[in-house]
């Protein structure tokens, strides 16, 4: 039995893993200046905050929803962090404190309008990325908040060479994913994107378990903002446009369906190191931004189609 | 069987098809024109499989099939439809969201540049469905409008509306009811003598004897007999099916008297299908719910189950005076309350999850510690014990559900229920679809759960089940409990005038 689990282990992540050596191995032949500890460093500043979002993300895809608000979200809790400092001139606890209920109560009013009136997430979180953003500009008057020290403690921590905000995102993964495949909690998630009628009928309600779903992907934006808002030690009301669809993207590369009913958070993790070493490498080869972002769309796609031929939809096989 | 394949419309010879296992081996069967060919076995025997290969659903790994002499292997089911060849499915092939006459005509929608002429559509499938008695309804009703029972007639009168040579039924009566199967089988003769040849699927081998020319039994993929109906009888046909003697189908259940009441439901009012039920269940019975489809025996269970909104009604458990808050299912299955849903695909099963996720789903809480940490080495132990009670044939419990057989599905559902241990449990339709080894086991559990003291509550559609496991049955019709009959005090003829009474019927 444990030697049969730790194969399964193995043959889940192999695929993944290959392709990022693949990756790393084509960059490395291709140019010197990749193989280096410096570009791992700098990978590894640059991806918590897409970590963290993704682990929300693929809860909220697990149980065949989307959160389209999660940039927008991401630069209002960034400009409620940048305000109460430099403005305010809030104590950092309170700062933090501040941006992580507000990411809170955006994740907690996605998923209240979508259980409580049985909308589609996708229409009621691009209603929350304009209201965010609105929120981001009118908190800081569409003014770059400039933090300074304040906010220092948060990056410049570290632990043996690794970043906190890294050593943070490594946790919630690990945290998640164990969320996810050990706890009533996931396995909740997994059969309502599997057939939410179902679950519903043997007596579990799903509202409140879509609810949760959708706080925590609102809580762990606010992580992630926090983080990126240290890393640049500024504020920027326009921050975090655009990360919805990297999340999806590297959530979706990861093998989780945008149908519902099957995820990974481990898998993510994977999509947004593959995305990071596809743009860090095309980049230090010296691949002009437009054909970079070919590429990665390219690569997208193709990820989606290779997933396709590993998960066949069972019911679809004849029987 | 025929040497020779002289005159027949379809010769099959030599059929083999394997999944992971062996489902057809070395199959020889023939269809006359004109001919009634019953296949019938348990599930898992490959009826569906074979019906699929000739339907052109499912490619056969060996064997050929000669279709009125000429060599036929369809590549899909277009194409088997062009040599006019349809297959009416067991599972239900239709789009909710079209109307009854586009889901009749959908293919061959009439029309002038693209636009749909709804005049001529609808005028064109009123007689389609007078054919099979739904003359009644209104052809722009949408199809999502009508029970399971209903659609499937829709169903077969898709495919009685082609010109067709060969007509495949695959369990086309497991939704109706006895008017609607006297209503198809007029159909089939019909059709008989207009030279159409049949594949008829069936479980109910009362049906198989009074419509089939010829019966064959497949098991566990082989062909093992074939006889007119003249030839054999159904002891017969049982024991080849399953290979041993069974006493009879379903076992007679000895009367007893139930206990303290344990559900009283009072003026229960739900939409147009539940108007003003009364009635009440006993701790140690079996309550039959008996009725025409569409008579409102569903939604009176999903009704009180919470499952769809109340108008009006209360429900009182445990002799309890104070009416008990059920709003949700998950209110009924907290106070004891649980419900079996008819259709144990859409509604009862997580299909690609494993057969162990789908047994813990309903009782995860209990077998779980450090609030949600779930405990998977017991969470396997009760999955195993409960496929080693209810004899679940699965490859291990890591198999999903979707690979199982309907019979073996539908233990999963109950399992996950027994876990729960509720006081009051509701079966809809436990054995549709489910071959009789099957259902022989699914009654004798319901039987065994009531002789330990729970309320038993089964809506089912097949009145011979209701009369031999029930201690009392309620017939429902037209949305109202129209009577309630007590073991003994029951006939046929006296539950069939309870269930069309509500109709305006008087027999």
């Amino acid at each position: 039995m444990g030697r049969s689990k730790l194969i399964n282990l193995i043959s889940d992540y192999l695929g993944m893993a290959l392709a990022l050596a693949v990756l790393i191995i084509i960059f490395s032949l291709s140019t010197e200046h990749f193989f280096s500890i410096i570009t791992f460093r700098t990978i590894a500043n640059q991806i918590p905050a897409a970590i963290i979002i993704a682990t929300g993300m693929t809860y909220i895809l697990v149980i065949a929803g989307i959160d389209l608000s999660v940039g927008s979200v991401l630069g209002l809790c960034s400009a409620v962090l940048g305000v109460s400092l430099a403005h305010l001139q809030w104590p950092l606890w309170a700062g933090l404190a501040g941006a992580l209920g507000v990411g809170l109560a955006c994740g907690v009013f996605n998923g209240l309008v979508s259980v409580l009136w049985g909308l589609p997430s996708f229409i009621v979180t691009l209603g929350m990325l304009e209201i965010a953003r609105g929120g981001a500009h009118w908190v800081t008057h569409s003014q770059t908040q400039y933090i300074g020290s304040a906010i220092e403690p948060v990056a410049a921590t570290a632990v043996g060479g690794l970043s906190l905000p890294f050593l943070v995102a490594v946790v919630i993964v690990v945290v998640g994913q164990l969320v996810l495949v050990r706890t009533v909690f996931g396995r909740y998630l997994v059969a309502i994107g599997t057939n939410e009628e179902a679950v519903r009928l043997s007596g579990i309600d799903p509202r409140p378990i879509k609810l949760a779903a959708f706080a925590l992907s609102g809580l762990l934006v606010a992580i992630a903002a926090i983080i990126d808002t240290a890393r640049f030690q500024s504020a920027n009301p326009n921050a975090g446009t655009g990360f919805e669809l990297e999340a999806i993207a590297a959530v979706v590369i990861g093998g989780t369906s945008l149908m519902g009913g099957r995820g990974s958070v481990v898998s993510s993790f994977f999509g947004v190191l593959i995305i990071a070493v596809l743009n860090t490498g095309l980049a230090s080869i010296g691949v002009r931004d437009e054909t970079k972002r070919i590429i990665t769309g390219l690569v997208i796609v193709a990820a989606v189609i290779v997933d396709q031929y590993r998960h066949r939809w069972p019911w679809k096989r004849g029987k | 069987m025929d040497a020779s394949g002289q005159g027949k419309l379809l010769v099959v010879t030599g059929l083999e098809k394997s999944y992971s296992a062996k489902v057809l081996s070395e199959v020889d069967l023939s269809i006359g024109a004109g001919e009634v060919h019953a296949l019938v076995g348990e599930n898992g025997a490959g009826k569906s499989t074979l019906a699929g290969i000739v339907a052109g659903l499912v490619k056969p790994d060996g064997g050929h099939m000669n279709l009125n002499g000429r060599p036929y292997a369809p590549r899909n089911r277009r194409d088997a439809e062009s040599s006019g060849i349809r297959l009416v499915m067991q599972e239900l092939n239709l789009i909710g969201n079209l109307t009854l006459a586009e889901s009749l005509f959908f293919d061959r929608l009439p029309h002038r540049l693209g636009w749909i002429n709804y005049n001529r559509l609808n005028e064109q499938a009123r007689p389609l469905l007078d054919q099979v008695g739904l003359g009644e309804l209104d052809p722009t009703r949408l199809v999502s409008s009508l029970g399971v029972g209903q659609q499937q007639l829709i169903e077969i009168a898709v495919g009685l509306s082609r010109r067709c040579d060969l007509l495949i039924l695959d369990e086309p009566t497991a939704a109706l009811t006895d008017p609607e199967i006297d209503r198809l089988f007029a159909q089939i003769v019909r059709l008989k003598a207009n030279g159409v040849g049949m594949i008829y699927i069936s479980h109910r081998l009362e049906e198989v004897q009074r419509v089939a020319d010829r019966i064959s039994v497949l098991r566990d993929g082989q062909l093992v007999f074939t006889r007119r109906p003249s030839e054999t009888s159904l002891e017969e046909i049982v024991r080849w099916m399953v290979g041993r003697e069974l006493g009879s189908v379903v076992r007679q259940r000895p009367a007893r008297s139930g206990g303290a009441v344990a559900l009283r439901v009072r003026g229960l009012r739900a939409g147009p299908a539940v108007q003003d039920v009364s009635f009440e269940a006993r701790y140690g019975e079996i309550l039959g719910f008996a009725g025409l489809m569409g008579s409102g025996r569903t939604e009176t269970m999903r009704a009180l189950y919470g499952a769809d909104r109340r108008e009006a009604g209360q429900i009182f458990l445990r002799g309890s005076d104070v009416p008990a808050k059920i709003r949700t299912p998950s209110d009924a299955v907290r106070r004891g309350l649980a419900l079996l849903t008819e259709n144990r695909k859409e509604q009862g099963l997580l299909l690609p999850m494993a057969v162990r996720a789908n047994i813990s789903l309903s009782h995860l809480g209990s077998i779980s510690r450090w609030g949600g940490w779930v405990q998977t080495a017991v969470e396997q132990a009760v999955a195993l014990r409960w496929i080693q009670n209810l004899r679940i044939r699965c490859a291990s419990a890591e198999q999903p559900a979707v690979e199982l057989s309907g019979g073996n599905q539908q233990k999963v559902v109950i399992a996950k229920w027994l876990c729960r241990d509720c006081e009051v449990m509701i079966f809809d339709e436990p054995t549709r679809g489910i071959d009789v080894g099957a259902k022989f086991e699914v009654y004798r559990l319901l039987a065994d759960l009531a002789d330990k003291g729970k309320a038993i509550i089964i809506v089912s559609s097949d009145l011979k089940e209701l009369m031999a496991s029930c201690d009392r049955i309620a017939v429902m019709s037209a949305g109202r409990l129209a009577a309630v009959f007590d073991r003994g005090e029951w006939s046929q003829d006296a539950i069939m005038a309870a269930a069309l009474s509500g109709y305006g019927v008087n027999l």
